[in-house]
């Protein structure tokens, strides 16, 4: 499989705001690569730098020192700008801020208007970009009066029409309900399933880890965990002392282990955790 | 005991005499009593919003009374601001109704809207900001030089500082993070058990309502679809999870095992609890 | 409270007037405008009127909401009428001190009141009919010459319908913000006017915070979607003239037209 993010001791600080104060610095050294179609969940504390780590996928920060690189365009280049940031389209967190228009698909077709995209074709793109997120019925509706799932939806669909071949979701599900979050992320997931699209979900809910490829933990700017879920969330101590919390199911079969049973660490699901359990109590 | 709060068939009803008539709030009856955590969870748009800001006199009954202290708190509508003092709200994200100087001015604003000066006055605010942990030299800095969780913990502060005899809280925890999230539920448990508060909590998270809470308030579709203790309510897991609800993941997992012809309790909310019962559970079998 | 405001509304529908091209409707309301000021007669306003009804028939706009857009602007149109009432020099046919109604003043003042009336309520057809994204658009093509000189059109015309966009936002805002503040015992409505303006500063401090916040994050949102400025932008529903766009405008011109020479001719 490609590559389709490459960071190279990748560094950033923020300049001191006053006179006086220190900078912060919020990258010290990432080396990453995420693999083209890949579902990958950068967990971590506020303050570790995750959303930092985003910002610099698209150009929107540039690092202090090393480099980013998308599909080989370092993101340095001021020539590859508008081609890097519609390969990586990005979702933020407050959904009131990131739609610009008052009807649903003038706000979709936003994106392709700023490349100059043909009429026909932004039509075509917005009607698929709505489809895909399950919006179709909304498309000429005041976005001010959806939900925060839908309205996320929206946002997600505005990226969708740029035809992305990355999703970075940087903590899009943080002010949702519990329906919002499942809606946005079963939206996510589908998006990767059926379009090979690549995301790179941004959070500090540890059950949205679950189904990824990878679960990458920020700390203190740094990469401190990386790998599958399963091989993250059984290192229970780790993830604790880095300020995050395992799901309920682990830290069951933690204490259980502790208290002498043999089990694995390893089954996140409700169903796993208890065919676990049942089958070291028989 | 006379319940402290006190709702007697309320509703509200939005927008009467227009197209766009619903009500938000029907029929709720339920009381609260003096000293009780109370948690009420539901579904966006389940009326929880609207409920709560019944109870501190912001919105006015479309019929149905709220008892405070066995008084209905629109006896006498000039009043009202009275029953705001009693009757403290937070709401969400209070970090983003900030707006003094500093900190301790914020804090100060709702007891210098009682009257109160001087000592009193210092007294109040110094406490309220202990009890959520913000420390004696961050008072007198802006408050928006601080973090996130530190905002709302002057938020919450700021409320606090009214001494309020109900405290209600719509969705403290909402957009922290793990560590910020647990550092406010312990500043609201500390000040529920040490000030004997009673305090109401709005939430999402099945979680944290079930771990944090002496009762829990269902609300579906502007109705109290159930009340009880957690234990109570969680026996019904099934007819929450039919109403759309969520339950704990951990007693989900109860319910699971006992599916898989365990003797497990389902009406389980804490992974303590669980792990207990399932130990004995082994012991039971080494015993045979 | 702040729900009532009516300011941009649109009322979505399918006439011939909400398919008009927003530059012909733009026109039109200048058109009409000139009309207004030129009409001076009995016959000229009697024009007008008629303009004015076949217009808001056509785009079946209730009367009600018509007469709703006029409550914020009563105290002018009452203000206006008894200035020129009152203190129009003429024949008076009464006076007491240094006030008089002279027979001239009678006409001054109807006048005035009708035309700041039949304005506000033209302009507001113009609202009710065209959402604002459309309307920004056809500003923005009107005054598309004007950017050889330098004037930043496309900008102001973006500037706009987000200022369009994030007016719900902020009044819902603004309510929130209310409701918590009287939480904390905020008093808006006792108290003297000094007292009043004071207690706003709880409401206003945390609301611009907000929206400088919201502008900060909404420029990042916009940089991520490719927004470069207003070069080599496309539309997802440009705007073309139709036929009856001719005819509309041509109608108007003419109607106009027939309202100046009316006046010259003193009808």
């Amino acid at each position: 499989m490609s590559t389709i993010l490459q960071t190279e001791n990748l560094q950033y600080i923020y300049p001191a705001v006053e006179e006086g104060e220190g900078a912060t610095v919020a990258l010290r050294g990432v080396d990453l690569k995420i693999e083209k179609g890949s579902f990958v969940v950068i967990l971590g504390h506020n303050g570790s730098g995750k959303s930092t780590l985003s910002k610099t996928f698209n150009a929107i920060l540039l690092p202090s020192a090393g480099s980013v690189y998308v599909e080989g365009m370092n993101t340095d280049d001021e020539e590859h700008l508008l081609d890097i940031r519609r390969r990586v389209g990005m979702v933020f967190q407050n959904p009131d801020n990131q739609i610009v228009s008052n009807v649903v698909e003038e706000d979709v077709a936003f994106a392709p208007e700023n490349l100059g995209v043909p009429t026909a074709e932004i039509r075509q793109r917005v009607d698929r970009a709505l489809d895909a997120v399950g919006m179709v019925e909304f498309a000429q509706h005041a976005p001010h009066l959806l939900s925060g799932g839908q309205k996320q939806r929206i946002a997600i669909a505005g990226v969708i029409a740029m035809e992305p071949d990355c999703i970075v979701l940087d903590e899009a599900t943080a002010m949702l309900d519990p329906t919002g979050r499942r809606e946005v992320l079963s939206t996510a997931h589908w998006l990767n399933r059926e379009k090979g699209i690549t995301v790179v979900l941004i959070t500090h809910h540890m059950n949205e880890a679950e189904d990824a490829d990878r679960v990458i933990v920020m700390d203190d700017g740094k990469i401190a965990m990386d790998g599958a879920p399963k091989e993250v969330f059984v290192r229970v101590e780790e993830l604790r002392s880095l300020g995050l919390t395992v799901p309920d199911t682990v830290d069951l079969l933690d204490r259980l282990r502790r208290d002498g049973l043999d089990l694995p660490l390893d089954a996140l699901t409700v169903d796993a955790c208890a065919d676990a359990v049942a089958e070291a109590l028989r | 005991m006379e319940p402290i709060l006190k709702v007697v068939h309320l509703t509200h009803i939005y927008g009467t005499g227009t197209p766009f008539e619903r009500s938000a709030v029907e029929d709720m009856s339920f009381d609260v009593a003096d000293g009780e955590f109370l948690g009420i969870i539901g579904h966006t748009g389940s009326g929880k919003s609207t409920l709560i800001q019944h109870l501190n006199g912001l919105l006015k009954p479309s019929s149905g009374q709220i008892l405070l202290e066995g008084k209905d708190i629109w006896a006498e509508p000039k009043k009202i601001r009275d029953v705001r003092f009693r009757v403290g709200l937070v709401f969400q994200y209070p970090e983003y109704q900030l707006f003094e100087e500093t900190v301790y001015k914020d804090i100060a604003f709702g007891p210098t809207n009682m009257g109160k000066t001087g000592d009193e006055l210092d007294c109040c605010v110094r406490e309220a900001a202990r009890l959520v942990g913000i420390r004696d030299d961050q008072l007198e800095k802006s408050p928006f030089e601080l973090s996130g969780g530190q905002k709302r913990r002057v938020a919450l502060a700021g409320v606090l500082a009214m001494q309020p005899r109900v405290l209600i809280l719509d969705e403290p925890t909402a957009g922290l993070d793990p560590a910020g999230r647990e550092n406010l539920l312990a500043n609201i448990r500390d000040y529920h058990r040490n000030k004997n508060g009673t305090v109401i909590m709005v939430s999402h998270s099945m979680e944290e309502v079930a771990q944090n809470v002496d009762r829990i308030l269902v609300l579906k579709s502007a109705r109290v679809l159930m009340q009880g203790t957690p234990k109570d309510v969680f026996c019904r897991a099934d007819e929450l999870l039919s109403a759309g609800l969520d339950v704990p993941q951990i007693t989900r997992v109860a319910m699971a095992l006992k599916e898989r012809g365990l003797a497990v309790d389902p009406a389980v909310y804490t992974t303590e609890a669980l792990e207990r019962q399932l130990l004995t559970l082994r012991k039971g079998a080494a015993g045979c | 409270m702040l729900k009532d405001i009516t300011l941009g509304q649109y009322f979505p529908g399918d006439t011939i007037a909400h398919r008009l091209d927003p530059r012909t409707k733009l026109l039109l309301v200048v058109l009409y405008i000139v009309g207004l000021f030129c009409a001076d007669s009995g016959l000229t306003y009697g024009v007008m009127i008629a303009v004015f009804l076949t217009c808001a028939r056509i785009s079946k706009v209730g009367a009600k909401a018509l007469v709703r857009g006029l409550k914020p602007v009563l105290l002018i149109i009452i203000f206006t009428g008894i200035l020129n009432l009152f203190f129009t020099p003429g024949d008076y046919l009464f006076q007491f001190g240094v006030l008089h109604i002279s027979r001239q003043g009678i006409k001054l003042a109807v006048q005035m009141v009708l035309r700041i009336m039949l304005l506000i309520m033209g302009t507001f057809l113009l609202t009710y009919t065209t959402s604002p994204i459309r309307l920004t658009d056809g500003l923005e093509r009107l005054l598309g010459g004007l950017k050889k000189l330098h004037v930043p059109v496309h900008e102001l015309a973006m500037m706009m319908s987000i200022a369009l966009r994030f007016i719900p936002t902020l009044i819902e805002e603004t309510d929130k913000i209310m409701s918590a503040q009287k939480a904390r015992g905020a008093d808006f409505e006792s108290g003297n006017l000094f007292h009043k303006a004071k207690a706003l500063i709880p409401i206003l401090v945390p609301l611009f915070i907000s929206a400088f916040r919201r502008a900060d994050e909404l420029a990042v949102a916009m940089e991520c979607r490719c927004y470069h400025g207003g070069e080599g932008r496309t539309k997802l529903n440009p705007l073309k003239y139709a036929a009856r766009d001719y005819w509309a405008l041509a109608c108007g011109a003419a109607v106009t037209a027939g309202v100046i020479v009316l006046g010259r001719f003193g009808f």
